[in-house]
């Protein structure tokens, strides 16, 4: 069993209280009608399955019921790091031990988790 | 319909009183399992009672934390619990509040105040962005007290329920002998379980069976 920390509750939880949603950090293309037939097949079908680091969704289905980013290591199952939607990822395909401290400027905004509504 | 058991606010929105006036016969989702499955009685020897708290109003409301801390305060006196996992109560513990998710809380007040709740805090919320639903019909509230307490609920739940990993005033959404429902602890000696009815007749025979040890006693 794994013991997973979510992001809302603030705690670690039960891996039977989540379920995993798939990979992580697709965008929807802004204009679909403007896509290709290969690209707009590439956002609905084709996932990446990588063998080290990867950003998966999990939902905390009997909790919170909120949807949340997980990095975890395919090869041996560890979870670096949980954060919630809208953030990105402090460990990476490219930095497997963490992004340097130059690397985590500006982008990083805390979502209005207390507010609920995104504005 | 009469004035006391419709109500358009002034946002335009209806509201619905589901138990409009107490000559109308209501049944708890357990009383089916009552006759069918018994209440053993509480006796000596049980180290665990549950009560069901039958017919409370339970009301959901969503939206930013602020603006519904703000209307509640306004309200019921109190205010939204400040952290995730937790509950807030009034001095008498009657009418309380527990967070559900970050825009998300449970408020459980005595049967029938239900409905006058709703139609204040869309009074006192005006034109926000939020929901308020009347959950009431959906769920029950089961209290266990008793020494052996904890016991039953270590057979019941992988969450941890240590007094140092729970202490009073805690809440959880979490599974429940393959079910689920939501976990919390009020006072020092007793638990809340909120059971959705299509649950409770199972979790109701699920805690009789688990506490025969502890001859479990059901409180009327």
């Amino acid at each position: 069993m794994l013991h997973i920390y979510c992001p809302y509750c603030e705690e670690l939880r039960e891996e039977e209280e989540f379920h995993p949603k798939g990979q992580a950090h697709i965008t929807r293309p802004a204009d679909p009608d403007a896509c290709s037939d290969e690209e707009w097949g590439d956002y609905l079908f084709f996932r990446d399955n990588p063998r080290g680091i990867h950003h998966e969704m999990w939902v905390h289905a009997i909790g919170c019921r909120k949807f949340f980013n997980v990095t975890r290591n395919t090869v041996t199952y560890e979870i670096l790091e949980t954060y919630p939607m809208g953030e990105q990822p402090h460990f990476t395909a490219e930095y497997p031990e963490g992004k340097p401290a130059d690397q985590l400027n500006d982008a990083q905004q805390e979502p209005s988790r207390q507010e609920g509504v995104h504005v | 319909m009469s004035e006391h058991t419709s109500a358009t606010t002034a946002t335009g929105i209806n509201m619905y009183d589901v138990r409009p006036t107490a000559e109308v016969p209501a049944e708890s989702p357990l009383a089916w399992s009552y006759h069918h499955t018994g209440h053993p009685g509480v006796s000596q020897r049980s180290r665990v009672v549950i009560r069901e708290r039958a017919l409370l109003g339970h009301v959901v409301l969503r939206g930013g934390a602020i603006v519904l801390d703000e209307a509640v305060r306004q309200v019921l006196g109190f205010g939204l619990p400040a952290r995730p996992n937790t509950l807030s109560q009034d001095p008498s513990g009657e009418r309380s509040a527990q967070w559900l998710s970050p825009d998300e809380w449970l408020v459980i007040v005595p049967g029938g105040e239900e409905f006058s709740l709703e139609a204040k805090l869309r009074e006192a919320l005006g034109d926000a962005h939020y929901a308020i639903v009347n959950v009431s019909g959906g769920q029950t509230l089961l209290e266990l007290e008793g020494e052996a307490a904890t016991e039953l609920l270590m057979k019941s739940t992988p969450y941890d329920v240590h007094p140092a990993g729970f202490p009073v005033g805690k809440g959880v959404t979490t599974v429940f002998a393959k079910s689920n429902l939501i976990l919390r602890r009020p006072a020092e000696d007793r638990w809340e379980l909120v059971l959705r009815r299509s649950f409770a007749d199972y979790l109701y025979r699920w805690l009789l069976d688990a506490s025969q040890e502890y001859a479990i006693g059901v409180d009327d």
